[in-house]
């Protein structure tokens, strides 16, 4: 399986081609996001309903990352 | 010209639909939200499908297939979507609904943890490529699914530390016993039973905690009992998506939507089908798929052959839900300061003053967040018995630029 670099919060990572975002950042243990009251978020429903998984990707903020492969140069910023 | 089929969702039922309707000459267009069609059940493609379905993936070549797209609304003939080149209008002459269901989560302590995720969500994240094999992983909640993920993940090398369900061992016997005279399903549950003959298998038994510092590290079952894992797969059943038919004004019963013989709604032209209509799984999901495909391109012959599958289809999908009705401890399990609303952090205590969903959204934000009540909405209707009373335009969370259309 073909490996590419995407990149998670400003740090290269290699993984799999078309691997799921969220299942990439599950298995790494890196937060999608913080929740208003502060506590950190990981994917819940992996179909897109739940909306836990949501990082920016590119600059565009919102993206689900369990209804998104990754492909190589991704930029994947999660809430601090 | 020829009749323009919709069919909204590429699961079992969607493309069963797209299947049976490309027999005639219409003009079909198969619409999804995932990169892949397949749905939960067939996610991954063709090769998670049984070989008897195999050919339901064919005729992608022969429809217009919309991958990645969100179905937003729905007036009399249009749809509204967000594509990824930009919001578009479609128009239809005919429209199956196989939006599918998603799970039923109820609040307890920690269930906002990382790492507590579905069981459907954590065999999607796996089928996703996420490592399972010697991970420590918990299943709980009630019906079927967590057997068939439990062995799922086990066939990857898992290791399941426990299986937690919350039916009583003689309500499952008697699921188990109404099988008989269903050899496919027979088949299905001997193969569980194999895989999973040296798990931990509890019945009457169900989560009451997640522990851990920044992910869960272990969890506690009513019994007293404490397991450590390194995920806890739960999910209490499944809820059928039904936005998009009650945006058409279907009309539904107990959260499903009704339809006749024909898998016909009370809106004319609408169809629905698969878990819209009951939860059933995928053999009565590609039954009913079926039957609307015919209906909708005037091929009532075909589908009256399927008549007789189609009643003991839905004879399951009435044994499942009797079977893994939900019982009333369950209601206990959320403390004062738990989370019940994720996307808004809205706990048990402030919603246990509010009188319906609505005046909850409006005092506390309950259901105000991205997932628009799918998760709460759930929720609060097991623990407070309150219903959504209308689904507004956009049915998902979008951005303003899904919403502009540009003027010619």
């Amino acid at each position: 399986m073909k490996q590419i670099r995407i990149s998670i919060n400003g740090t290269e990572y290699q993984v799999t081609e078309h691997s799921n975002l969220a299942a990439v950042l599950m298995d790494k243990a890196i937060a999608n996001r913080r929740s208003v009251t502060g506590e950190p978020r990981m994917a819940v429903c992996g179909m897109g309903s739940c909306g836990e998984c949501r990082v920016t990707i590119n600059q565009q903020a919102h993206q689900l990352a369990c209804l998104l492969q990754c492909c190589d140069g991704m930029e994947v910023d999660c809430e601090p | 010209m020829s009749l323009n089929v919709v069919i909204v969702g590429a699961g079992p039922a969607g493309l069963a639909a797209a299947w049976s309707a490309s027999q005639s000459n219409a003009n079909i267009t198969l619409i999804d939200q995932a990169a892949q069609a397949g749905g939960q059940i067939w996610r991954g493609g063709q090769g998670y499908a049984p070989k008897r379905y195999r050919h339901l993936f064919g005729q992608q070549t022969t429809l217009h297939y919309r991958k990645q797209t969100h179905v937003l609304g729905a007036s009399e003939q249009q749809l509204y979507l967000a594509t990824p080149q930009g919001p578009q209008q479609l128009r239809y002459d005919r429209l199956i609904l196989a939006n599918g269901a998603r799970e039923l989560f109820l609040p307890f302590p920690g269930w906002t943890l990382p790492k507590v995720v579905g069981v459907g969500g954590l065999q999607a994240l796996v089928k996703g490529s996420l490592p399972i094999a010697g991970k420590r992983v918990v299943i709980a909640g009630s019906g079927p699914l967590l057997i068939a993920v439990a062995s799922q993940l086990k066939q990857r090398g898992a290791i399941i530390k426990a299986v937690v369900e919350q039916v009583p061992i003689a309500q499952l016997l008697r699921f188990g016993r109404s099988l008989v005279g269903n050899p496919t399903k027979m088949l299905q549950a001997a193969q569980f039973a194999q895989a999973l003959a040296n798990t931990p298998f509890y019945v009457n038994t169900w989560i009451t905690a997640a522990e851990g510092e920044g992910e869960v590290q272990q969890v506690q079952l009513n019994n007293g009992q404490r397991i450590e894992c390194d995920y806890l797969a739960c999910s209490w059943g499944l809820i059928a998506n039904t936005e998009l038919a009650q945006q058409l004004g279907c009309r539904l019963e107990q959260n499903f939507v009704v339809v006749d013989r024909s898998q016909h709604t009370s809106r004319d032209q609408v169809y629905a089908v698969g878990e819209l209509t009951g939860i059933g799984g995928e053999d009565k999901a590609v039954i009913e798929g079926q039957i609307a495909g015919f209906v909708a391109t005037g091929n009532y012959q075909a589908a009256s052959q399927l008549a007789q599958q189609q009643a003991q289809a839905r004879q399951f999908s009435q044994q499942l839900a009797a079977s893994f009705a939900l019982r009333p401890e369950l209601r206990q399990l959320a403390q004062a300061n738990t989370i019940v609303c994720r996307c808004e952090d809205v706990t048990l205590a402030q919603l246990q003053s509010q009188p319906s969903w609505r005046s909850a959204k409006l005092q506390t934000r309950c259901g105000m967040g991205i997932c628009q009540g799918r998760v709460c909405g759930g929720a609060t209707q097991y623990l407070f018995g309150w219903s959504q009373d209308s689904v507004r335009f956009p049915i998902h969370s979008v951005s303003v630029a899904d919403l502009v259309m540009e003027s010619v």
